[in-house]
Parts: C-alpha cells; sequence; structure tokens
C-alpha cells in the first residue's frame, strides 16, 4: 500500500511526520486551553452570584 | 438581521457553537481524503519524483498563512473603527494558528528546496518575506502577552497588524515583484502555462479546503476562549474593587 517514494523518502515522509505533528499540537493545546477556561470562569461566576 | 450582530460576545459564542462540529468534520474529512489522495494515489513528478507529494502540505500551509494574517488585518480594522471586541480577540485568536501554518511552510518549504535545490535555505524574495512574516507572527502574539489592558493590547497590536500586511502581501507576490530568486511562481493559476497538471491539483484543493475549515473551526474555538478569558479577568479586577 505504501507508494515508492525512492530516494526522496525522508523528504517527503519528514514533511507530512512535521507538519501532522504540528496540527495535532496546536488542535489539542487549543481544546485543552478552552476546557480550561470554561471551567475557571464557571468557578469564578459562581463565586461572584454567591458573594 | 446584521453582521454586527455578532459583536455580542454571547451571540458569537451561541452561533460558533452550532457550527463548529460541522466545521471540524468537515475538516477532517478534506484534510484526510486530501493528504491521503495526494500521498498514496497521484504519480511522482518527472523531474521532482516524489517530492511533489509535499505540495499538499506546503501550499495550503502557506496560503493559510498569508490569509490568516488578512483575516486579522480586517478584524483589527473592524476594531479600531467600531471597537467590536470579539473582532480584537479573534485576531488575537487567529495569530497562533496563523504561526503555526507559517512554521509548517517554512519546514516543509526547507524540506522540500534542500533536494531539488541542493539547500534548505536561500535568500529567496519569497522566503525571506516569509520568514519576516513569521517574526511578525511572534511579534504580535508577544504583544497581547505583554500588556495587561485589553484594550490598549488591542490598539497596538493592531497597528502592528497593519504594518505586517505589507509582508502578508508581500510574501505572496514577491515573485511577481523581483523575479529572481529560487522560488516557482504560482501552483494554481488561471494560467495554462503555469497551473500544475490535474492529477496534482485535484486532491490539492481538497487538502486546501481541509486547510480552511480547520482554520475557520480553531479560530472559532480561540476567540470563544480570548472572550471567556477576558470576562474572567473582568469578574476578577471587578471582585477586587468591591
Amino acid at each position: 500500500m505504501m507508494p515508492e517514494l525512492g530516494k526522496y523518502a525522508d523528504a517527503v515522509l519528514s514533511s507530512y511526520a512535521v507538519s501532522i505533528a504540528l496540527i495535532v499540537v496546536l488542535v489539542a493545546l487549543s481544546i485543552r486551553r478552552s476546557r480550561k477556561l470554561k471551567v475557571e470562569l464557571a468557578a469564578i461566576e459562581e463565586r461572584v452570584k454567591h458573594g | 438581521m446584521s453582521i454586527w450582530e455578532y459583536a455580542n460576545p454571547v451571540k458569537f459564542i451561541r452561533t460558533t457553537d452550532r457550527l463548529m462540529p460541522y466545521l471540524a468534520v468537515g475538516a477532517v474529512i478534506c484534510l484526510v481524503s486530501g493528504l491521503v489522495w495526494g500521498f498514496f494515489f497521484t504519480p511522482d513528478d518527472y523531474r521532482q519524483g516524489s517530492t511533489v507529494k509535499i505540495i499538499y502540505l506546503h501550499v495550503p500551509a502557506a496560503l493559510m498563512a498569508i490569509n490568516a494574517w488578512i483575516m486579522m488585518l480586517v478584524a483589527s480594522l473592524v476594531w479600531i473603527v467600531r471597537r467590536h471586541h470579539v473582532s480584537a480577540l479573534a485576531a488575537r485568536a487567529a495569530a497562533p494558528v496563523g504561526a503555526v501554518m507559517t512554521v509548517i511552510a517554512l519546514a516543509t518549504g526547507a524540506i522540500w528546496g534542500q533536494p531539488m535545490w541542493g539547500t534548505w535555505w536561500v535568500w529567496d524574495p519569497r522566503l525571506t518575506s516569509f520568514l519576516i512574516l513569521f517574526l511578525f507572527y511572534l511579534g504580535y502574539i508577544a504583544l497581547w502577552e505583554a500588556i495587561e489592558d485589553d484594550d490598549t493590547a488591542a490598539d497596538l497590536t493592531s497597528i502592528l497588524c497593519l504594518v505586517g500586511s505589507v509582508f502578508a502581501i508581500l510574501s505572496r507576490y514577491a515573485v511577481l515583484f523581483w523575479n529572481q530568486g529560487l522560488h516557482q511562481g504560482a501552483s494554481l493559476s488561471l494560467d495554462k502555462e503555469e497551473h500544475v497538471a490535474d492529477v496534482y491539483s485535484n486532491p490539492l484543493y481538497v487538502s486546501i479546503a481541509g486547510f480552511v475549515l480547520l482554520f475557520i473551526a480553531l479560530v472559532f474555538l480561540r476567540t470563544q476562549t480570548e472572550i471567556r478569558a477576558r470576562r474572567a479577568r473582568a469578574l476578577i479586577a471587578r471582585e477586587r474593587l468591591t
């Protein structure tokens, strides 16, 4: 199934590895920060509401 | 109904919450199918061999790197003219996404350039303007982090964004302005002489669609986060006063 990449296999595979890794990290960090802020804001709003 | 209704943070969060699942699913479908199609089912180029497969990452990332800055420019102008906080926060949210796209474009370009040009890097007009654009992204992110007052930060970063737009546009048209350097012209062009063959361009369009959808979904998610962070800071400040 793997295509024959010949002498450029390292270049092609490293391009895909670097790019996919960067995208996955970006998405993961964005989701993690979003979840963290939702929880933090809910806690602050609760605290403010109840004095 | 007016577009300015979405300047209301609650309305923005409610609307983007509804849209994000569709955007995320669309991004995954387009990215996976575009990359799999390009990687597994396209032939080698007669001159570039299998390195042509790098095009499915390099071109969409470069496209998004430039267009993310253009989106930030529009959002910054909206902030400067109409003082809508959501637009300033959307620009802030887009910057790290644009910076990552620039890194991908620079990294895949260097990896592609080494076997084709015999060098990882050359001070070619397009490469150089792209590197400067990346430095602008870093400066823009650092400026937001460095200033405590949100409105002052939005003002100053908007000005920086206006200045950086010169390099965003330059990185797109550098090849035309200075007819020199190693980097080729546009891969996708209305000119049939310049346009890559359909066998390569069709999966490329799918991959570009994936990058665009991913960018929009991430900007929506990150803008929501920035809105919540701003509200949290405002509530904490109010608490301290009372």
